[in-house]
């Protein structure tokens, strides 16, 4: 008998072992004589029981996890004898974690292989693409305005919006880029994306070049995603052969080709004008707006830019149409959102739910709090420029409004959890000193004042003149938020000033609590 | 399959050539907005930017020598000096700090004798903060020479620090 097993390629199942412990069941099948068929897929994003093997059982894929090669002897004897083992989760599918999600955008994420068209094609892909070739550009654009999509990159701006605004530009070379510079940290749905389901994305890119009459995309992929970029390339290389990029796409009378460019480990890149300048071939330098990406983008020429995950979900709307993708979520966020479980967490991965869904079932249900097991502090959401937030507002729910009402953002959808162990000046200190680190230097706000901050909050820790470094720390914050060209400078005062309303007692000052009294 | 990146291979690079780093920058001429492309090429074929690539590029590619100079310096990739034969980049951003990065990335620097940034004294190991390898689900992550390494501890650590000082 041949026993199929699903072994991830995933970079975070790779860190865990997973190529160790695919080369032990491999060696060991001759041993308990069993053929075995590995399939390589991505990640389901329970980063927990990675490395996660899953078997195909006529009742459907049994997982495994967290599988270590030493396992491998006594894991295919326990599935040769379909008995008990310790590491036996049952079916994926049922998995209580898994089962709970709204898997719209991350469906066959961790299901397929992610280096075959056909695979892709067997789990509904290409669907989306087809309604899109039948209904034509002007439908295309209307059914991905009337979804709701909102960037997903953190900005949240229709991304309907912005394609019917490079629909409508005159017909000339126009273009689409897709985001994958995924600098935040606590985030990593994008490269999820790229090494286990690339072709939703090439599709998404494929139907928004169809939507607005451009040729050419590019996907700009940060330098250190590695295995994502290598698996971006086969997954292109793939679509080509396939006709689903090239000169007639689908047999249709358009045409559409994408290159991967890899970026040189800036991380103001992630900021759209930025990364523009950079797939230039120049210094990534923060353009001033306008004129917009839409009107004059990339060598000047109207171009549609959106994050990974915006792409991604454009498939599966196209699909379904906007009203199945508009009717999850709520108030102005509509469809779903991959979230990232990340840092000091139990049950750390990639959790995709309706909007909605609040800060506290995420972190304390979903993510069972911390894995040191001491009392969570605090947690940041939307990567480096995203605030603090403490236990009292865990009652927010994943929403943009509701994020920004609380001087908060939910970016590209990370959370990192902290314990009590966490000196809070320190991060604010870090938040600054990334900014400095980072900024392009473009804008003075945010080349000068990061570093400025930086002393700043150095004087505070050491306890010179308090009050007036405060004040002076609360007045450059909002120089920068306010002054700033771009988000780096502009949110950086996000994380700073959340660490010192909430955790002032880390500054020196009396606790919220007492101060409040 | 050579996209696993299993095994920290040693980094082994040919010296600066000027008539290989012609043809290297050559092979990008065709692509729009080749800059970056080349210089990933050059820094993959030796190690680094080699001072002298700048002119080449720059006459090639018909643009000033300062403009490729202030590329080269404005992205944390592209050397301006050749790495040690490995290089251990530690992540040091907030999901690494909070699962903690801290403690481990001062233990490297002791270990090594050199501070984040730098190359050991014996030319073994460049030791470097990276800014995310998006691992942060098996936070504190690590990469050796490409090869991406999650749920560090002390002892994982240590592995990885006697590996790169071979």
């Amino acid at each position: 008998m041949t026993l199929r097993l699903f072994i991830p390629a995933d970079a975070g199942a790779l860190a865990v072992g997973a190529e160790e412990v695919a080369s032990a069941l491999r060696a060991a099948a001759p041993r308990q004589k069993v053929a075995v068929d590995v399939v390589r897929t991505g990640s389901r994003g329970l980063y927990w029981l990675e490395p996660m093997v899953e078997v195909q059982t006529s009742a459907g894929r049994v997982a495994y996890g967290p599988v270590a090669a030493s396992d491998a002897e006594g894991l295919l004897g326990a599935i040769l004898a379909d008995g008990a083992h310790a590491l036996r989760q049952g079916l994926a599918e049922e998995i209580p974690w898994l089962k709970r999600q709204t898997r719209l955008t991350f469906a066959r994420c961790g299901v397929v292989d992610p280096r075959s068209l056909e695979d892709y094609r067997a789990h509904d892909g290409c669907k989306g693409l087809d309604r899109a070739l039948a209904l034509g550009p002007a439908a295309t654009v209307e059914e991905v305005v009337q979804s709701g999509l909102r960037g997903r990159g953190g900005a949240g701006f229709p991304t309907g919006i912005k394609w019917r605004t490079v629909a409508q530009t005159p017909p000339q070379q126009k273009y689409i880029v897709c985001n994958a510079d995924e600098g935040d940290s606590g985030t990593f749905a994008d490269r999820m994306i790229m090494e286990g389901d690339p072709f939703v994305l090439i599709e998404g890119v494929v139907i928004a070049g169809i939507a607005v009459g451009a040729t050419k995309g590019y996907v700009y992929i940060r330098s250190e995603y590695p295995h994502a970029a290598a698996t971006m390339e086969a997954a292109i290389a793939a679509a080509r052969r396939g006709g689903l990029l090239g000169n007639r796409i689908a047999n249709s009378s358009y045409a559409f080709d994408m290159e991967v460019r890899v970026g040189a480990g800036a991380y103001v890149c992630g900021e759209e004008t930025s990364l523009l300048d950079s797939l230039e071939g120049k210094r990534g330098l923060v353009r001033a707006k306008p004129p917009l990406p839409a009107h004059k983008g990339l060598f000047g020429r109207p171009t549609v830019i959106n994050n990974v995950l915006s792409f991604a979900s454009v498939p599966i709307i196209m699909d379904k149409g906007g009203a199945f993708y508009r009717d999850f979520g709520m108030g102005k966020s509509r469809g779903t959102i991959p979230i990232q479980l990340a840092g000091n967490i139990k049950y750390g991965g990639l959790f995709e739910a309706a909007f909605g869904i609040t800060l506290g079932e995420l972190v304390d249900e979903v993510g069972g709090g911390t894995r040191s097991g001491r009392p969570v502090r605090a947690v940041q959401v939307g990567g480096p420029l995203g605030a603090y937030f403490p236990r009292a507002l865990f009652d927010t729910p994943f929403d943009y409004e509701a994020f920004a009402a609380r001087d908060g953002l939910i970016g590209h959808g990370g959370i990192v959890v902290f314990d009590d162990t966490v000196d809070m000046a320190k991060q604010a200190r870090f938040a600054m000193e990334f900014c400095a680190i980072e900024s392009c230097g473009k804008c003075t706000p945010c080349r000068v004042g990061s570093t400025r901050g930086v002393e700043v909050i150095d004087h505070i820790i050491r306890g010179e003149n308090r009050a007036a470094n405060t004040a002076l720390l609360e007045d450059l914050c909002h120089t920068l938020k306010f002054g700033s060209l771009c988000a780096l400078g502009g949110f950086t005062p996000y994380p700073v000033m959340s660490a010192l309303t909430y955790f002032p007692e880390d500054f020196g000052a009396p606790p919220r609590l007492l101060a409040a009294e | 399959m050579s996209t696993m990146h299993q095994g920290s291979r040693q980094q082994t690079r040919v010296p600066w050539n000027k008539d290989i780093a012609l043809t290297r920058i050559r092979e990008w001429l065709d692509r729009e907005g080749p800059l970056l492309l080349i210089l990933h090429a050059l820094q993959e074929e030796f190690g680094y930017i080699d001072e002298a690539a700048e002119p080449l590029i720059a006459e090639t590619l018909n643009i000033t020598r300062a403009e490729v100079h202030g590329v080269v310096t404005f992205y944390h990739d592209f050397r301006r000096e050749p790495a040690g034969r490995h290089t251990l980049k530690l992540c040091r951003a907030e999901a690494c700090q909070a699962a903690g990065g801290d403690p481990l990335a001062r233990h490297a620097e002791t270990r090594l004798g050199v501070s984040m940034g730098n190359t050991a004294a014996d030319g073994s190991v460049t030791l470097e903060p990276v800014y995310c390898l998006g691992l942060c689900a098996i936070a504190p992550s690590a990469m050796l020479d490409g090869r991406v390494v999650g749920r560090l501890d002390q002892g994982r650590l240590d592995t990885l620090l006697a590996e790169a000082q071979q």
